[in-house]
C-alpha cells in the first residue's frame, strides 16, 4: 500500500481547480477594439452608444459587439483594418469631451469579465506599441533644492537684519555637482548669528562656520541621504506626472515604472505615433504663486513695453495681460498635494504646502489680505538634436497665469483656490499635481514595435513552444511509458499553474518570458526524471515496486529541493536587481520553479499513488 | 527505453587532468577572443539611430536590408511595424548627423520604390546603461555569495561551494567565448539566456552533489575518488535524459522561434552542453582536489566515535 494523505489530494485538486479558472481567460484570445470614454470620467450614456453604433453601421464597418466596461464603451471589431477605419470614423465625429484609444478586447464570456478574471497582459514585443525610456535629470532637482534654500536663507537674513555679502553654491566632498551653500559674511561674530538664524529655518540641515581670515563663511552641505531623498522625490514626482499625462492620452493599460536610480520606463500598448506622444509627455511643467501688482496698468505696460520696477508682465490664458510681483511666494516643488473638491463656495482645489512653502504663504497672505494672488503655470519642453555628431539640448519655455484670485484670509499649509467651474477645478488640480515638479526628463531609448511584428513574434514563440512540448511529451512516454504519461500530465498542470500565476499577478508576458516558460518546462521535466530514475535504480536493486516508488520520491526530494532552491536564489537576485527583459525572464523563472516543485512533488505523487497505491501488491511498474 | 541498461562505471575522476586541460584551453580561447575580438554588441548595448519609413506599397524587408548593405549600412536591422508598408530601421552609432543619415536612407529607400517617406529619424541611447552594468555585477556577486553560503550550509563544506561557483563561472564564459568567436549579435535576450544557463548549471551540479552526499553517508570508508565516480555514474542517466529533453525544446526554439529568439536559443544550447560537462567535471573534480572527504559532508552529530569502531 502507498499512503498519500487525503488533505494533500484535496490541496492538489483545489490548487489545480483555481489554476484552471485563473488561466482560462488566456484561452479565448483577443479581438481588436476601440475604447471610448468621456474626459469627465462619467459613464457613457445609451444615446452616445447608439449614435456611435449608428455611425459605424452607416459606414458599413463590421463590428462584433459593443459593451460598457466601467465608464468606458468598448467597440469590438472583426479585424485590425475595421478597427483602424472605425477609429477614424468615431474620432472624426465625437466632440472634444470624448477620447478614444485602440485596445484589445478579450473574447472571454461576460461572466469572466464580471468576476475580474483576466488574461495575462502581453508585453510590448508581443502586442506592439511604444516603448520610451526617460532619464530624469536628478542633478537639476538637487540644484533646484539649493536654489529654494538660497532664497529662503536670503529672506531669513533680511528679516533678521543680519548682514551678508553673498550666498554661493559649493561642491563639497566627493560630489561632482554643487551640493551645498556658503553664506559669505564680514566677521566671525556675524557668522555665529547667521548660523543660529539659519538653523531655525530648517533644523534638519547642518551648518558649519568656516573661519577663513577676513572672509568667514557659513556652510551648509546636504548629506548624501538628503540628496538621495531629493532625487528619489524628483523621480517619483516625475513618474506621477508622466502617469497623469499618459492617462490624458487615453491609452489602455499603460505602464509607467521607475527603473534604477534615474530612469522611468513608459510602455504604451497600441500606440504607434511616437513623435506626438513624446511631445505631450516630454513637457516639464512647474507652478509659481506670485502677488498681482494692482497699482499699475498691465495693458499700458504691454503696449509701451515698459514694465514697472519689481514687476513681470504675464498673460492670462485668454491672452489678457497681467502684472505680477517679481518675488515668488511658493514654487511648485513646495506643493505636496492638490485635490479638486466641492467647498462651500462651489468647486475648488485644495492645496497642501510643505513647511517652507506654508511659512512663506502664511507671511505673504497675512500682509496682503484683500489683494490678488496669481498662479503661474510654466512649461518647458526639451528636445535633443544631433548637431555635428554631438547631442545638444534645445529648450522652449512658456509661462501663463492660469488663475488669479483674491486673498480672503491668512493661508496656512492648506488652502483652497475657489471661483472656478467644476471643469476648471479638476483641470487645475490635475495641472498642479502633474506639474508640481520641474526636473527635466529626456528620452534616452525609444522603440516602436508594430502589432504585425508582435503577432509574428508571438506566433513563432508559441508555435516553437508547442512543437517542443509535443516532442517532449512523446519522448517521455517512449522513455518512461505510463510514468511518462504522468510526467506529461504534470507538465501540462505546470504550464496551467504558471499561466494562472502570471494572470493573477498581472505580470506581463514578453519574449524572454516565453523563454522562461520553456526553461521551466525543463526544470519540471528534470524533477520528474530525478524521481523516475531513482525509482528505476531502486527496482534494479531488487526493491519491491511500491517500496521503489516510495523510496524514489523520498530520496529524490533532497536533490530536487536543493537544486531548485539554488536556481531560485539566482532567479530572485535577477528579479530584484534586473530590469526589462532580464526581470521579465526572472519573474517567470521564479514562479515556474515554485509551480514545478508543487506539481512534481505533490501532483506527480498523487497521480502515481492513485495508479499503484490502492492495490495490496504491484507486480510491475510501467516505467520503461 | 533506457540509455544505460546497466549501471555505468566511467572513470571520470582519474582522467580529470585531461578535462582540466580542456577546460583551461576553452576558457583561455574564450577570454582571448573576448579580449581581442570582443563581443558584437547589439543596439541594446550601444544605442544608435532609428529611422521609421513608410512605403507606398507593401515592403519586402530582405530587399531593404540588401539595399541598405549596398548603401553602406552593413549592420542595419529592419523590422516591419504598424502596417505592412511601415518599416523601422535600427542602426548602430555612426559619425554622421541625424539629418545626413536621414537623407542617405531616404535616397536608398527611394531607390527601392519611389514615394517612400521617412517618418522619423531619432538618436537612441543604449538600453543598458553603466548603472545597469554595475547592478548586474552586483547581482552576480550577490548571487554567487548566496549560493556559496547555501551549499556550504546544506552540504557542510565550502569545498563543494567552491566547485559549484567554478562550474557556474565556467559555463557563461564559454557562452561569451562562442558569441565572441562567431561574432553573433549579443543583445539583452542573450543575457537572459546566460542567466538561465547559470541556473541550469547550478541545478545540475547540486543534483550530483546530493548524490555525493548520499554516497558518503552510505559508504564512508570508500576513497573519495571512488565515491565521486560512483555518484556521477549513478546520476548520469538522469543528467543525459534531462539534457536531451531540454535540448529538444531549445532546438525547437532555435529552429522555429524566428530571428528574435535565435541568439537566445543559441546561447542556451551552448550553455546546456557546457553545463553538462562542467557539472560532471569542474564542480566535482575541483572539490576533490580541494581535499574533499567523507568527514566534510557529514554533520557533526553523525561523526560520533561509535561510527569508527570496527
Amino acid at each position: 500500500m502507498l499512503e498519500f494523505p487525503r488533505w494533500k489530494y484535496a490541496l492538489v485538486v483545489l490548487v489545480l481547480a483555481f489554476g484552471v479558472l485563473l488561466a482560462l481567460p488566456n484561452v479565448y484570445g483577443e479581438d481588436p477594439a476601440l475604447q471610448v470614454e468621456l474626459k469627465t470620467q462619467k459613464p457613457i450614456d445609451d444615446a452616445t452608444r447608439a449614435s456611435i453604433e449608428a455611425l459605424l453601421r452607416k459606414d458599413q464597418i463590421p463590428t462584433k459587439r459593443t459593451y460598457t466596461d466601467g465608464d468606458r464603451l468598448i467597440v469590438v471589431f472583426n479585424d485590425v483594418a475595421a478597427q483602424l477605419r472605425g477609429r477614424d470614423v468615431v474620432e472624426g465625429s465625437l466632440s472634444d469631451n470624448y477620447r478614444s484609444a485602440l485596445t484589445q478586447a478579450t473574447r472571454a464570456p461576460a461572466w469572466m469579465r464580471a468576476v475580474g478574471l483576466k488574461a495575462m497582459p502581453l508585453g510590448l514585443d508581443l502586442r506592439g506599441g511604444l516603448y520610451l525610456l526617460y532619464e530624469v535629470d536628478v542633478n537639476s532637482a538637487v540644484s533646484q533644492l539649493l536654489g529654494s534654500y538660497d532664497q529662503s536663507f536670503r529672506r531669513t537674513l533680511l528679516d533678521d537684519k543680519l548682514p551678508f555679502t553673498d550666498i554661493t553654491t559649493i561642491t563639497a566632498g566627493q560630489s561632482t555637482i554643487p551640493n551645498g551653500l556658503a553664506v559669505h559674511v564680514a566677521t566671525l561674530g556675524v557668522a555665529a548669528q547667521v548660523q543660529a538664524a539659519l538653523q531655525r529655518v530648517d533644523n534638519t540641515l547642518s551648518f558649519t562656520v568656516n573661519a577663513i581670515p577676513g572672509a568667514p563663511v557659513v556652510q551648509m552641505v546636504l548629506t548624501p541621504t538628503q540628496i538621495r531623498d531629493r532625487e528619489d522625490y524628483a523621480l517619483e514626482q516625475n513618474r506621477t506626472t508622466l502617469m497623469n499625462r499618459v492617462n490624458e492620452l487615453g491609452v489602455s493599460e499603460p505602464i509607467v515604472q521607475r527603473q534604477g536610480l534615474d530612469r522611468i520606463v513608459v510602455q504604451l500598448p497600441g500606440v504607434q505615433n511616437s513623435a506626438e506622444v513624446k511631445d505631450l509627455l516630454g513637457k516639464v511643467a512647474t507652478l509659481e504663486f506670485r502677488l498681482v501688482d494692482e497699482g499699475n496698468n498691465p495693458v499700458q505696460a504691454q503696449q509701451t513695453g515698459r514694465v514697472p520696477l519689481g514687476d513681470r508682465l504675464y498673460q492670462m490664458q485668454d491672452g489678457t495681460p497681467i502684472l505680477l510681483r517679481r518675488e515668488i511666494i511658493v514654487t511648485g516643488d513646495e506643493l505636496t498635494q492638490a485635490v479638486s473638491g466641492n467647498g462651500q463656495e462651489g468647486p475648488s482645489v485644495n492645496i497642501r504646502l510643505d513647511a517652507r512653502g506654508a511659512d512663506s504663504m502664511l507671511r505673504t497672505t497675512r500682509q496682503n489680505v484683500g489683494h490678488q494672488l496669481a498662479v503661474v503655470y510654466i512649461e518647458k519642453s526639451r528636445q535633443q538634436v544631433l548637431v555635428d555628431g554631438k547631442k545638444e539640448d534645445r529648450e522652449t519655455t512658456s509661462q501663463k497665469v492660469i488663475n488669479d484670485a483674491t486673498i480672503r484670509g491668512v493661508f496656512g499649509p492648506t488652502f483652497e483656490v475657489t471661483g472656478l467651474t467644476a471643469g476648471q477645478s479638476r483641470d487645475l488640480s490635475l495641472l498642479l499635481r502633474s506639474g508640481s515638479l520641474a526636473a527635466p526628463i529626456e528620452v534616452v531609448q525609444e522603440q516602436v514595435i508594430g502589432p504585425s511584428l508582435g503577432a509574428d513574434n508571438i506566433d513563432k514563440g508559441v508555435r516553437s513552444l508547442e512543437i517542443g512540448m509535443l516532442a517532449v511529451f512523446i519522448f517521455m512516454v517512449v522513455y518512461y511509458h505510463a510514468f511518462g504519461l504522468v510526467a506529461d500530465a504534470v507538465l501540462v498542470a505546470n504550464v496551467v499553474l504558471l499561466t494562472a500565476l502570471l494572470s493573477l499577478l498581472r505580470a506581463s508576458l514578453s519574449l524572454p518570458g516565453i523563454a522562461g516558460i520553456i526553461l521551466t518546462v525543463g526544470i519540471a521535466v528534470d524533477a520528474n526524471v530525478l524521481i523516475y530514475e531513482r525509482i528505476r535504480e531502486e527496482l534494479r536493486n531488487g526493491v519491491s515496486p511500491q517500496a521503489a516508488i516510495r523510496a524514489g520520491f523520498d530520496k529524490a526530494f533532497s536533490a530536487i529541493a536543493d537544486s531548485n532552491v539554488t536556481a531560485l536564489i539566482a532567479g530572485l537576485a535577477l528579479w530584484v536587481i534586473g530590469t526589462g527583459a532580464v526581470r521579465n525572464f526572472a519573474i517567470v523563472l521564479v514562479l515556474g520553479i515554485a509551480t514545478s516543485m508543487f506539481t512534481s512533488l505533490l501532483g506527480s505523487r498523487a497521480l502515481i499513488t492513485l495508479m499503484y497505491g490502492g492495490r495490496e501488491k504491484v507486480a510491475q511498474l510501467s516505467i520503461g | 527505453m533506457e540509455f544505460f541498461r546497466r549501471a555505468t562505471s566511467f572513470p571520470f575522476m582519474s582522467t580529470r587532468k585531461i578535462w582540466y586541460a580542456l577546460s583551461v584551453v576553452m576558457i583561455a580561447v574564450s577570454i582571448g577572443s573576448l579580449a581581442t575580438r570582443g563581443l558584437n554588441l547589439g543596439v541594446d548595448f550601444t544605442g544608435g539611430v532609428t529611422v521609421q519609413a513608410t512605403f507606398p506599397t507593401a515592403v519586402n524587408t530582405d530587399a531593404v536590408v540588401a539595399a541598405l548593405q549596398r548603401g553602406g549600412f552593413p549592420t542595419a536591422q529592419v523590422t516591419i511595424f504598424g502596417t505592412s508598408r511601415d518599416i523601422a530601421i535600427r542602426l548602430p552609432p555612426i559619425k554622421q548627423t541625424t539629418e545626413e543619415v536621414r537623407a542617405r536612407i531616404e535616397q536608398i529607400l527611394d531607390g527601392i520604390e519611389r514615394g517612400t517617406t521617412i517618418q522619423q529619424a531619432a538618436v537612441i541611447g543604449p538600453e543598458v546603461g553603466g548603472e545597469l552594468e554595475r547592478s548586474a555585477v552586483q547581482a552576480l556577486i550577490a548571487t554567487l555569495l548566496l549560493i556559496f553560503g547555501y551549499i556550504a550550509v546544506r552540504f557542510h563544506t565550502w569545498r563543494l561551494s567552491l566547485g559549484a561557483i567554478l562550474a557556474v563561472l565556467h559555463d557563461p564564459i564559454l557562452v561569451l567565448g562562442v558569441f565572441s568567436l562567431t561574432q553573433t549579435s549579443f543583445d539583452l535576450t542573450v543575457v537572459a539566456a546566460m542567466l538561465a544557463v547559470i541556473g541550469y548549471s547550478l541545478n545540475d551540479t547540486v543534483v550530483v552533489f546530493d548524490r555525493i552526499r548520499e554516497r558518503f553517508h552510505l559508504a564512508r570508508r570508500l576513497e573519495p575518488i571512488v565515491v565521486l565516480d560512483q555518484s556521477i555514474n549513478q546520476t548520469l542517466s538522469r543528467t543525459i535524459m534531462t539534457k536531451v529533453v531540454t535540448l529538444i525544446v531549445v532546438v525547437a526554439l532555435y529552429a522555429l522561434g524566428g530571428p528574435a529568439l535565435k541568439g537566445f536559443s543559441l546561447a542556451l544550447i551552448i550553455g546546456i552542453l557546457a553545463g553538462t560537462y562542467s557539472s560532471i567535471y569542474t564542480s566535482s573534480a575541483a572539490a576533490l582536489d580541494c581535499g574533499l572527504t567523507a568527514e566534510h559532508l557529514l554533520p557533526a552529530q553523525a561523526r560520533k566515535p561509535v561510527d569508527d569502531l570496527p
